[in-house]
């Protein structure tokens, strides 16, 4: 608790303003400044990801790294893995056999260095025999599967035309070339509008300053997925941009001992995505919105 | 430059001398602010935790005011088009005073926004001169920015530059202010359409994503427009010199005769639409009219909300009650409570309720919010009470450039 106050204290307006001053108090009195209060100006000031160079993202990624090791006294390695070319990236999910564990939950928490008060996935327990997602409950307790009862597990839809990067007034959120939808967390504003636009409910607000056991932190980081984010600013899934760049499969995957997620590069023949939607019936949600989804479901 | 200086010296010394009501009032309001600060500040240093909001309901009491009060600037219009366009005498004496209620609504406005964003220190990423990017044209809330800038220039340059010619006791010149005058009616328009195309536009959210939703805002601010104006003149004309004529309240009730029963009319049809075909996208409205699986928090609402609205019509259309003073003003007061529900927190919170995944959450603000709120409207009330004393002050004639420096008598001139 006690470093949580003191990360508080370093973020917080009022100490930006004090550092603020003190910058150009010093600045003015001896004509340089200390490296820490120049890292709040430099942070205060910081482009938009796409404006950054390779230089500036190098500091960007320090300061990242160092702000972490502060707070928790871990070592982190921050990157930015960039979109494969002759990649997209989509999820199939069979729906006759996920159960409903949630391990995919806890998974995705941990590699995505989340808040452990909400997950990016959100698994609806719903009557058979109703798609009617209001029937559904994604608070259910106790052992699964239950009789009489389907488990519809939704995250990101990583929509081919997303509302939520349309409604988003500052660019701080967009689509990459390989169809992850993306937020610069140091840009965002935290108006909430995208939230708002997203028919999947994909999109966390963090309304206080998000909390991770130390020792469950993931080293393994990149700036536009599972970097440690702040308060007041939108973040959600990114196919875990920082493995699936790299050629490894979602945490969420990896962790369903059902074997009912799949995932891949839908342009490459010899995926599992590619033969599901060559072979399966597949839906996705909301189809009358338009949005259309990257992320498929179907019955075996 | 200088006479330019001494110009607002001077308006700030008659801003702060005053009778003793004046010096009162003006403590009240800055009592409301200070408790406005301080929550605000507990939210800026807490975070939006300390708000009832969630991520089910991400926007609350603030979005929700700021919608209304977006209906109370665009209502301005309804004094300029007739002072300018239709050149109404009785109008145009008074029509600055809706000038600045336009402007204050729109610096209320900028703020219910500024203390609803999680991170308001980057408000600069707003701002492309700064080095910030506006998502246009795709983004409606980046539209809404740029309509709103424009729409609070307007209204600060064109009272500012009539008043500031009459101080000098020149005539305006009519290029300076008269295009700037058709643009702000146009502007005035679009900052309640954007807005409202700002909600309609999320197809995942089937209460807002209504065609009548643009409409409707529209006649509800002319509805709850009028209601304020003719409250805040009677208030002029029996506390300072300047004469509002009968035509002008005249103007207002003729008004409020066409939108009060009209703004019932649309309610009446977006009801019947969502309603009567009884699809799971009316949901939200079951939840605000009527409660959604046991949970109905603004039922309590929205149905005396009604009600005031179904009486403020009644009173409006019914000749003898129009014609009396107290009917009248109750009708007015009614309309802006009942619109004030039934536009805002029954506009804004059924939208999310549920949520796009089926989850019902409900909201009610708690006190920070409320306080944070009442302090922005105390503001508002703050800056419209001193920029209208200073204005009325010069409008009458009681503040002029002295005539020693100046080559003209010191005369009143309207500015027609």
């Amino acid at each position: 608790m006690l470093v949580e106050k003191k990360l508080k204290a370093k973020v917080s307006r009022r100490q930006f303003l004090k550092g603020l001053v003190a910058v150009t108090a010093t600045a003015a009195a001896t004509g340089s400044s200390s490296t820490a209060k120049a890292f709040l100006w430099e942070e205060y000031f910081q482009k938009h990801y796409k404006n950054l160079s390779p230089e500036d993202k190098q500091k960007v990624f320090a300061r990242i790294e160092n702000e972490t090791k502060k707070k928790y006294g871990v070592d982190v390695k921050v990157s930015d893995p960039p979109p494969l070319k002759g990649v997209k990236f989509a999820y199939g999910l069979n729906l006759t056999k996920c159960n409903g564990n949630r391990l995919c939950v806890a998974a995705c928490q941990k590699e995505n260095n989340l808040d452990r008060s909400f997950g990016y996935i959100k698994v609806l327990e719903i009557d058979k025999g109703t798609m009617n997602l209001e029937k559904g409950n994604r608070y259910y307790e106790g052992t699964v599967p239950k009789e009489g009862k389907f488990y519809l597990p939704i995250q990101c839809n990583q929509c081919e035309q997303p509302p939520c990067t349309r409604a988003c007034p500052i660019e701080a959120t967009w689509k990459e070339p390989d169809g992850i939808v993306v937020v610069d967390y140091d840009w965002c504003i935290g108006c909430r509008y995208c939230q708002a636009a997203c028919p999947y409910e994909a999109r966390h607000f963090n309304f206080h300053t998000p909390e991770i056991p130390a020792e469950e932190i993931n080293p393994n980081q990149s700036y536009l997925s599972n970097r440690i984010r702040k308060r007041g600013v939108i973040e959600k899934c990114t196919f875990c941009l920082h493995r699936t760049r790299n050629g490894k499969f979602p945490a969420c995957l990896e962790a369903c001992p059902t074997g009912a997620r799949k995932f891949g590069n839908i342009l490459d023949p010899n995926s599992d995505i590619y033969y599901i939607m060559k072979h399966k019936n597949v839906f996705v949600l909301k189809e009358d919105l338009n949005t259309i989804p990257q992320f498929f479901y179907y019955f075996d | 430059m200088t006479t330019y200086l001494e110009y607002w010296l001077r308006m700030t010394q008659c801003a702060l001398k005053g009778s003793r009501a004046y010096y009162v009032w003006l403590f009240i309001l800055l009592v409301f602010i200070s408790l406005g600060g301080v929550s605000y500040y507990h939210h800026l240093t807490e975070g939006l935790e300390v708000t009832n909001m969630t991520d089910q309901v991400s926007w609350g009491l603030g979005i929700a005011n700021f919608v209304y009060f977006v209906g109370v600037a665009a209502s301005a219009v309804l004094l300029v088009y007739p002072a300018y366009i239709k050149k109404h005498k009785e109008i145009k004496e008074v029509v600055i005073i809706g000038e600045q209620l336009a402007f204050t609504a729109i610096v209320m406005c900028l703020l219910f926004i500024f203390t609803d964003i999680g991170r308001p220190e980057r408000l600069w990423h707003l701002m492309p001169f700064l080095g910030g990017k506006l998502n246009l044209p795709s983004s409606l809330l980046a539209w809404d920015v740029v309509v709103f800038n424009v729409y609070l220039i307007l209204n600060m340059h064109i009272p500012g530059y009539l008043l500031y010619t009459l101080y000098r006791g020149e005539k305006p010149k009519w290029y300076l202010y008269s295009p700037f005058v058709m643009i702000s009616i146009f502007f005035a328009i679009s900052i309640h359409t954007v807005t409202a195309f700002l909600l309609s536009g999320l197809g995942t959210r089937y209460f807002w994503n209504t065609a009548i939703m643009a409409p409707r805002f529209l006649v509800s601010a002319f509805a709850v427009g009028p209601a304020i104006l003719f409250i805040i003149l009677h208030v002029v004309k029996r506390y300072s010199l300047l004469d509002v004529k009968a035509p002008v309240f005249e103007y207002f009730k003729n008004v409020m005769r066409v939108t009060l029963p009209v703004n019932l009319f649309l309610l009446g049809c977006e009801l019947f639409k969502e309603l009567y075909p009884d699809t799971l996208h009316a949901s939200s409205a079951h939840y605000l009219f009527f409660g959604l699986d046991g949970h109905n928090m603004l039922t309590k609402f929205i149905w005396p909300a009604i009600a005031m609205n179904i009486t403020a019509m009644i009173i409006v259309v019914t000749p003898k009650l129009r014609a009396h003073p107290i009917w009248f003003l109750a009708a007015c007061i009614l309309s802006i409570v009942g619109i004030w529900v039934e536009k805002g927190m029954g506009l804004i919170f059924p939208g999310f309720i549920p949520t796009p995944l089926g989850e019902i959450v409900e909201y009610a603000p708690n006190l920070g919010e409320i306080f944070v709120s009442l302090g922005i409207t105390a503001l508002g009330a703050l800056i419209f009470t001193v920029i209208t004393k200073v204005s009325i002050t010069i409008l009458t004639g009681g503040l002029r450039m002295p005539s020693e420096d100046d080559p003209f008598e010191p005369r009143i001139i309207r500015h027609d």
